[in-house]
């Protein structure tokens, strides 16, 4: 099933500088993995060692934060679109 | 080295100033969108501090998603992502470089420590790497 996935200018080095790119997958986590194997070097930029969403990674979910949906665990359906911006934050 | 420039229009110089007074003692933070590729400031957005804070900030991330599928429908990017500092000077402190996201944006910094002294000063990070520039007014 295709989800389509928007990626924000800093990703799109792994994404031969594409905007949107679509994988599969039944969770948000299944999603990523997909996307990895195409795009190598995805993962780790949204997903941190302990394998946590990283904390200054927003990713929704049509319009939804994941964080106050399941997080990673986010069951996804076909049409679904999912956007990742990295969080603008500082100190 | 090429030494970079922003330039910026005094209305939206004052507005960037305005704002950071007025959230003064907490920072504020927000973003000016300019047409894609133009490198021109153009549309000011003033955005929540969703950390309330005076040492740190983070845009809202219901509010950023709304602002940024605008300024893609509207065909514009962050050319200016500013935010103020309350208690020290208008530097990128390590957070903000850590945090830096946007390769092609201006980050500007203000700082309010001083409520009749104007600190405005404009900077490109870029993997870890700060880069002062200069302000222009137009």
């Amino acid at each position: 099933m295709a989800i389509e996935v928007r990626i924000p200018t800093i990703l799109r080095t792994y994404t031969a500088g594409a905007k949107q790119v679509e994988g599969s997958g039944g969770t948000l986590d299944e999603l990523f993995k997909d996307l990895e194997s195409r795009h190598p070097g995805l993962q780790a930029r949204l997903i941190d060692d302990g394998g946590a969403l990283r904390r200054f990674v927003n990713v929704y979910l049509n319009d939804e934060d994941v964080r106050f949906l399941a997080g990673l665990s986010t069951a996804l359906k076909d049409g679904d679109a999912v956007t990742i911006l990295p969080a603008v934050a500082g100190g | 080295m090429v030494i970079g420039v922003l330039t910026i229009t005094r209305d939206l110089y004052d507005s960037i100033v305005r704002h950071a007074r007025e959230d003064h003692p907490d920072e504020a933070c927000g973003v000016i969108a300019g047409p894609a590729g133009s490198d021109r400031p153009e549309r000011f957005i003033p955005m929540e501090n969703a950390e309330r804070s005076p040492t740190f900030y983070r845009f809202d991330s219901a509010e950023q998603l709304r602002v940024w599928r605008d300024m893609d429908d509207r065909d514009e990017e962050p050319v200016v992502i500013y935010h103020s500092h309350t208690a020290t000077e208008a530097y990128p402190s390590r957070t903000d470089v850590s945090y830096a996201s946007e390769p092609d944006a201006h980050y500007v910094l203000v700082s309010t420590r001083d409520p009749d002294t104007v600190e405005f000063r404009s900077y490109r990070i870029l993997d870890g790497h700060v880069t002062e520039e200069d302000v222009g007014i137009i």
